[in-house]
Parts: C-alpha cells; structure tokens; sequence
C-alpha cells in the first residue's frame, strides 16, 4: 500500500515538480490548489501525509493547517510546510496552527521524500 | 517521451506570465485606488511564487530581483510601508523588469543588468524614504536551550519528553524512536512517573519520558534531525559522547538553497520546559516498545481508500490538442450530420416519417454539441488586456503624455483561435490613441482638460460578435487635415463631398496612410491599414468615430470564434462558393436600366441614387471568361470594412447555413480572393469568399480609386 | 500500407507509379495512403498543376496533377486515377496519376545519377534513374510539387 501524499500549493509548476518527484519515490499524489480546495479534497480523501505552501489564495497555508486540525479525526495527520518563507514570526504562526515541519524552497525532493517517510507511519 | 522537468519548466514560465499578468492587474488597481484588502496579498503572492519557482530552476538573478521585490510587496502589506504612488511607481516598473527577467530565462538570453541593479537601488529609496529603518529581524535560528556536556563513552543519552502539542502535530513518539534505531544500537527506558491518576488523566494529553541510550557513532546533527520536527514540542536532552559540533535548531542546507528544519525552541518559548524536566522520575521501568501513541481511525480510512482517483479539483486543465481535435471531430459531425439530411432529402423520404424527424433531432443535437465544444476553448479577453497597461506606459513615456488606461468587460468570452490574433491590432489602436489622439500634456492643460489623458478599452458581446473598442478623450480627428491630406495623395478627388464619418474612416485606406506618415496630423492615420487588414483576416470590421475636440472611439468587431461562419451558399459559373453573412447588407436583382459601365470592364450599379461598382465572381475568380449578364444575375450589396460596399455578381443564392471553416493554408497557401474553405453536405470542398478582397479588387480594378461612398454623394 | 523497415539503412521502399506512358518513384515513407478520384474543387488563381482540393477526413488536400507538373500530356481524371497521400514537411498533399505500378525495394547502389542532358523540369524533380526489370524508373522528389507562397498566382 502506497503513502498517500496531498500537496497544497497554488503554483502548478511546484504542483507538477512536486508530483512528478513524489510519484516517482513511489507515493500516490493528490493534489490542491490552496487551502479551501485542500479541504473539499479531504473530504473524500484521507491522505497519510500533507505538504502544503503558506502563501496561497483564498485560503492560505496557516487557515488550512488550523482546519485539518480541527477536525479530530485529522490530528494525528503530519502536515509539511514547504514554503520560500523564512520569516520566523511565520514559521511560529505556522507551529502555532498545528504544522508538524518546516521545509524551505526550494526543495531537494531528496530530502522532502526523506522528511515525508520521516513522519509518516 | 518528453523530459518531465522540461514540461515543469514550461508550465512554470506559462504560470509565470499569468502571475506577471496578475501582478500588473493588482499594481495599477492599487495606483487607481481600485484596490481591495486581497489585491496586496495576490501582488505579494505573484511575486513571492515567482520567486519559488525560478528556485528549482536555479535561476538565481530571477530569485534575487524577485525577493528584493518581495520584501518591498510585505512591508506594504503588512503596513510598514506607505503604498504611495511613487511606491507604485516603482513596483510597476519593477514588474517590467521583472517580466525581462523571466523571459530572459525563458530563453536563456540577457538581461539589462544595469536597469536591474536601477532598480534595486530605487528599491533601497524607497525602504528607506521617510520610513523608519526596518528593525532587524529576528534571527532565522534561535539558540538552544541545552548545553551540551562532554563525556567519554560514545554513547548518547537522550531524555526525550513529547508535550501533548506534540501529538497535536501530528507527530509520534514511536516513529522517532524507529528512526532513533536506524543510527546504531539503543536502549529505551520509557519514565511513566508523570503519569497522573486515572481519573485525571487527559486522554490527549502526554505524560511520558524516554530516556534512551544511544550508542552510535552518528554526530549530534544526525539525532537532531531525528527530532527535527517534534524539537520544540517536546523536551530535549541530547547528552553527547564529545562536544558537539551544532547547536539545536540546526538547519539543514542542501546545495541548492535547500533548508529544512524544525521549528527551533525560541527564547520567549512560554512553555515551562524546565518544570518537566526538573519532575522526578521516581518509577522508572524497561519497555520493549513504547504505548501506541494517539492513532484513529483515520489511518485506517486511509488504507482503505487508497485506490481512490489520484487527483480531486474543480477544474481541469486540458491540452489544446485536444480540444482542438475534439473540435474538429465535431466539425466532421456536423458536416456528416449535413450529408445524411442531404442523402435522406435525394432518397425522397417524406419530411414528417420517423427518419426525418429523427434527423432533425440530430441536427439539433449536433449543434448544441458544437456550441458546447466551442465554449470549451472560449477564454476572456482579460489575457489581452493585462497586456496594455504597460504599452499604455511605455507608449506614454515616449510621447511624455500622461494617460489613465480604463478598461471595461475584461470577463467577454471568445474563441482562442480569435484571441490569439486581437493582441495586434489592439496594440496597434492603443498605441495609436496615445500617440495620435491624446493632445500632448502642455496642450490639454491649455484647452482646460486634466493633464492626464483617458484611453478606454473596452469589450462586449453584440449580435454574436465581439466587439473591441478603444476610445480616447483626446482632441479627435483633424477632419480638414485628413481631407487635405487624402485629396493631395489623390485618394479622394478635389471637389468631393464627404460627410464626416466618411472623412474620418478615410484614415483606414492604404493609399492614405501609407502617404501619410507625418507627424503633423493631429488626427490618426498611421498604420491604420495594416489594422483593417490583419483585422478582416478574422473576419471583422473597424470604424471610427469622432467628435472634435472630445475625442475619438475606434470600434473593431470580431466573429467569435474563427472555427464556424454563417455564410450564404450561392453559385458562380457552376462553382459553389459561400459569401460571409456578416458582410452581405441585402440581395438584389438588378435591372438592366440600372448599370452602367463606368469602363470598359467595370459597371456600376445605380442604387438608391448612388452608384456601387459591380464585381463579377465568376469572371474575377477566372472561372469564366465570359461575363455575366447583370439580368440573369443575382446581385449581392456587400460591405468591406471601413464601410466600402460593392455589389457582387453570382448565378443564384441556395441559402443559409452555417459552415465549419477549414483553412486552406494549412495544406496549400493563401488564394487571392478567397478566405477560406469548407466542406459540404456532399463532402465536396467549397470556397469562402474573401469579401474584402473582392471589394478591394473592385475598386483597384476600377482606377477610380474612389471610395464608393463618394461615387454615392456625388450622384446625389 | 504496412512497411517493413530494412536494418540496412541503404535500402529504401520505394513506391512506383505510372504517368502517362512514364514511371516514377518516391520513399515510401512519405505516403500516408492511397485513394481513388474524386471531383475537386478548382481554386481560382492557381497554377493550372493544381487540380483544386479535396476534402481528405475533413481536412483540405490540394490535388497537385503530375502529368501536368511534370511536362507530360495530361487528361481529365477519371474514376480509374488515383490519388497518393503525401506528406511533405508540415503539409499533405494528393498527387494525382494513372495507378500505383509497384513496390520496390533499393539502395543507394541501385539508383543511377540522371543524365545531365535533362531540362530543367527533370533537374527540378528527377533525383536519380532505377533500372527495374528492363523498364526505368525515375525517382522524384516533391520538394517543388507546389507552388511557392503566393508566386505562381
């Protein structure tokens, strides 16, 4: 049985990098254009891991966190942030609201496979 | 099979056009004050993804502008920043360089290093200009809390006490310690002494600490990374073996920029971490494993669930091959569609049996499918519009005007084959209104209207066409000028007489504005040919209007899409050809009494009191060499653009239909005359006519050079 | 048509054809099928070469006459003429003949320069000579089948 990765990530060339690098490490991608999307997705969905940007519109990567966890049924569900932030005061709202990581653009998908197996069961 | 990065990259520089075209939208909103609380955050997000991108690409002078850009766009939006129109002066020319930039890596050419490094000092003024210099920002990792202790062996010794927020995140104590393993021999000692009572214990709540004894030859870096994401949620004592050579919150950097690391604990961190680690530990007992941490159901779901569709969204983005194929394929339907009524129709079956009626049926349904397939490829004019408000810039810095670009309907929908080939001629009209019809600043302020001037674009649906206009408030066409002008290049006779519509569209024919390339026209005129021709390539029509002194509209209208037309089937000489609905003002059957030969090829026909020259098809195609007699003729008044007329001579008209247009360039080339082609219900090949070629040919043919409308009030 | 491709890179199918009293061959590759007469639809100002279109699946194909292309005495089509489906760069075109004569195969060792008494329309389309069974057989290129851009109008 393969991980089930969402990525959230309103850029289609990070979606289709991120895609095309996970699908190759043998992961089953799912993917979401931004926060409200990444929700309706998780209704239907129950990915093992997320990796979601910050910077998205109508929902952005903090209100997507603070949702997930929300829902009880989701708080043992890892949520990777991959951003370009490197703001602190954003990297503690996003601790803040539940994230289980913190992972800088741009990634080395070597490292990002590494940190999903990381924290995936 | 096509390099996937290569595909990425692609739709990163597609994404990044859309972004750049987002991010001019959202600047001038904010210069005309139009913008909402999202336009700052979208103009941050544009920038900021840029910047993500051109990272995994490594293209590094696009990643350097973008965040100096960046940074700018955040303090303006978190409000440390005035966003003042000097302010977004400077954004919008930074978005300029910014498009450089990305097409420069598009195409791996250079870029003006010097207007970029411009920009960035101008960038530096602005963050400094009246504004208080930025406190300096907190360091990106804080130092730790743990001091590290030397010791002898090379075993480590690790007290590790997760705190509910731990579990919270998402995280487990049991993968840590799995990943613990992979570095070398360990020994778990789980500390339940936190564990309260029974009746108090908070089912989400942690109370447990392992002390683990790791012997490895691992550094410290490598357990820490273990911890990496659960660092600040738990309490971490890492006792090495050696003095270790990072501190916590390490962060772990890959060649290419890459950092990953785990929120650091942070000086003001308010959790009392010292009062659980100062908790005795009075039972301590060995444990093979730890307790399952928190788990539900959902891991479970999950499982189950795997095979589920690999991608959820509300849109999809489909290749345009694809529905170019598909739009194809309905166009073979409809044709099919015809060729069955017609064979049905021959065979002689009666119009209300079962198969008729199914037919019409089909015929309906077919051509629901066609629009619905159409609607497919429909986009908004807005991807062309985002385009000129940087023209109206670079146009207006030329001619040192100052001009307010509004544009009006964004959101009209038409076909892409049409929205492709409107940017042109747009560009052209636009470009044209700035420089010929906005009076200059000095001017303007003379006459008492504002310094800065209006061009209006605008779109809109009109009986089934698009419709463009660009409109200025400038001092509109210098009509004495104009005729002079056209009267010295013999465009129009001395002692012509012409209302002012028709002097202003003047300025669309060859004659005239090829000849009129001087600047001392206030009106318009250059390169308003080429406009009207590349603009009746598409099938459409441009005029103009004037009021003097107020200013001028130019009004193009379009078919909506460049894959279907209504036409008129006629025949000429056998020959079966369809004449463009659009043009065709009304049918007429002429009488002998009513033409005259103006020489001796061409002939006129008096018509309301004025008089049209007449084409003859078949004879100006070169299927005959005979011409029609204008009595056994059926005639047809038809309009080229700029309102020219003439009367088209065919042997008779069998309808209306609507014909799929199928290009005849793509096997063979363009043919004189004629526009296009389609294929018919008897899956014979016919040609549409090229109306305004036609027209034109009448009217050259004829060495009067008049336009028609003169010939017309002349008569009168 | 199914091909078999030769391993030896020399040897090239070639696909004959009869013009008049002539035959002529081209690289099999380039056709994409072969079809009977049908009416095409004249287009006007066009060299007298092209016979019109006709509509190939829903696609524009111009009927280019190679009687008349190539120098020789032409007639009307009928039904017995044929048309080869050509690919030439981005464009099909139909080449209209009496009838497809045979399938060949040849290496480069087989085809004999043209001799260089030939006219200019023989340098145009002629690329070497194949001596088949006693009867020759020209090898043409279609580089120049049609008209260039708007020239010949």
């Amino acid at each position: 049985m393969s991980t089930t990765v969402l990525t959230v990530d309103d850029s289609r060339a990070m979606r289709d990098m991120l895609r095309h690098s996970l699908a190759a490490a043998g992961f089953r991608v799912i993917q979401a254009e931004d926060g409200l999307h990444g929700l309706e997705v998780l209704e239907s969905e129950r990915p093992d891991v997320i990796v979601t940007d910050i910077n998205m519109p109508r929902m952005d990567g903090f209100g997507f966190i603070e949702a997930v966890r929300r829902d009880d049924t989701r708080k043992a569900l890892p949520v990777l942030v991959l951003t370009t932030e490197v703001d602190v005061d954003k990297k503690n709202r996003a601790r803040a609201a539940g994230a289980t990581g913190w992972i800088v653009k741009p990634f080395d998908p070597v490292k990002l496979i590494e940190a999903i197996r990381r924290v995936s069961a | 099979m096509e390099d996937p990065m290569a595909a990425i990259r692609e739709t990163f520089f597609q994404e990044c056009e859309e972004q750049l075209a987002e991010l001019e939208t959202g600047l001038i909103a904010m210069e005309n004050g139009t913008a909402e609380a999202e336009t700052v955050n979208a103009v941050f997000r544009a920038v900021h993804s840029m910047k993500g991108g051109a990272g995994i690409f490594a293209l590094d002078s696009l990643v350097r502008f973008a965040h100096v850009f960046e940074t700018a766009l955040d303090k303006v939006r978190s409000g440390t920043l005035e966003g003042t129109p000097i302010v977004i002066g400077v954004f919008l020319r930074a978005a300029d360089v910014l498009a450089d930039l990305v097409r420069a890596a598009r195409e791996n050419g250079s870029v003006d290093e010097a207007r970029t490094a411009t920009m960035v000092a101008e960038f530096d003024q602005i963050n400094n200009a009246g504004e208080a210099p930025a406190p300096a920002k907190a360091a990106a990792a804080t130092t730790g809390l743990f001091e590290p202790v030397p010791e002898e062996s090379s075993t480590w010794e690790i007290s590790f006490t997760p705190r509910a927020e731990l579990y919270a995140k998402a995280n487990e104590a049991a993968i840590i310690l799995r990943e613990l393993r992979r570095l070398g021999d360990i020994d778990v000692r789980l500390d339940t002494s936190g564990l309260p009572d029974l009746s108090e214990l908070d089912p989400e709540g942690a109370y447990l600490t392992w002390h683990i004894k790791l012997t490895s030859d691992c550094d410290e870096a490598a357990i820490r990374h273990v911890f990496e994401f659960v660092e600040d949620d738990c309490v971490l004592l890492i006792t090495p073996p050696e003095p270790p050579g990072f501190a916590p919150g390490t962060v772990i950097t890959g060649d290419n920029g890459f950092k990953f690391e785990f929120f650091p604990p942070s000086e003001e961190e308010e959790e009392p971490e010292a009062e659980v680690v100062a908790a005795p530990p009075p039972v301590a007992r060995e444990v093979q494993a730890p307790p399952p941490p928190p788990k539900n159901q959902a891991v479970e779901v999950m499982a189950a669930k795997a095979e589920a569709a690999a991608s959820v969204s509300a849109t999809i983005r489909v290749d345009l091959d694809r529905v170019d194929r598909m739009i194809d394929l309905v166009g073979e339907l409809v044709i099919n569609e015809a060729m069955l009524s017609q064979r049905v129709l021959e065979a002689g079956i009666a119009r209300a049996s079962g198969v008729a009626m199914a037919l019409e049926e089909l015929e309906h349904l077919t051509r629901e499918i066609q629009d619905s397939v159409m609607a497919i490829r429909a986009q908004p004019v807005r991807s062309v519009f985002q385009r000129m408000p940087r023209l109206v810039r670079e146009v207006a810095a030329q001619t040192h005007k100052q001009v307010r670009l509004v544009t009006e309907g964004e959101g009209t929908e038409v076909d892409k084959t049409v929205i492709e080939r409107i940017a042109d001629p747009l560009t052209h009209m636009i470009r044209n209104a700035i420089d010929h019809g906005l009076e200059s600043t000095e001017r303007r302020l003379e006459i008492g209207k504002p310094a800065e001037g209006t061009v209006k674009l605008i779109a809109l649906h009109r009986s089934g066409r698009i419709v463009l206009e660009v409109s200025d408030d400038g001092g509109g066409i210098n009509r004495a000028r104009v005729k002079e002008k056209a009267i010295e290049n013999g465009v129009i006779a001395p002692d012509a007489q012409l209302s002012d519509d028709e002097i202003d569209n003047l300025i669309f024919l060859p004659g005239f504005s090829t000849a009129a390339k001087v600047s001392d026209i206030s009106g318009r005129g250059v390169g308003m040919d080429v406009v009207r021709q590349s603009v009746a390539a598409l099938g459409g029509r441009i005029s103009i209007t004037s009021r003097p002194g107020l200013g001028s509209t130019f009004t193009l209208s379009l078919p909506l899409t460049l894959a279907v037309l209504d036409g008129m089937v006629v025949s000429a000489h056998g020959h079966t050809l369809i004449i463009p609905l659009s043009a065709i003002v009304e049918t007429l059957k002429p009488r002998a009494q009513d033409v005259f030969p103006l020489d001796h090829e061409i002939n006129v026909l008096a018509l309301r009191g004025g008089y049209v020259p007449m084409v003859d098809i078949a004879t100006s195609l070169g299927y005959s060499e005979q011409p029609i007699e204008p009595e056994q003729s059926v005639a047809l008044l038809v309009e080229g653009e700029g309102g020219v007329r003439a009367v088209l001579l065919v042997d008779a008209i069998h309808g209306q239909r609507q014909v799929v247009i199928k290009s005849l360039e793509a096997n063979y080339r363009a043919v004189p005359g004629i526009g296009a082609a389609t294929v018919m219900g008897d899956g014979r090949v016919a040609l549409i006519l090229d109306v305004d070629a036609m027209v034109r040919d009448a009217r050259s043919d004829s060495g009067a050079r008049a336009p028609e409308q003169l010939v017309l009030t002349d008569a009168a | 048509m199914s091909v078999t491709m030769q391993a030896d890179p020399g040897n090239r199918e070639l696909i004959a054809f009869r013009v008049g009293k002539q035959e002529f061959c081209i690289n099999v590759m380039m056709v994409r099928e072969i079809r009977g007469w049908t009416a095409a639809t004249r287009l006007p100002r066009s060299p007298r070469y092209v016979r019109g279109v006709i509509n190939l699946r829903g696609a524009v194909l111009p009927i280019v006459d190679l009687a008349i292309r190539l120098g020789l005495p032409a007639g009307e089509p009928t039904a017995r003429n044929v048309i080869i489906v050509v690919q030439i760069g981005n464009q099909q075109i139909g080449l209209l003949v009496d009838a497809v004569s045979d399938i060949l195969t040849a290496n480069s060792a087989n085809i004999q320069p043209s001799p260089d008494v030939a006219s200019d329309l023989v340098k145009t389309f002629v690329k070497g000579l194949l001596p088949v069974d006693g009867r020759m057989i020209s090898l043409i290129t279609l580089d120049n089948a049609l008209p260039r851009e708007l020239e010949a109008a």
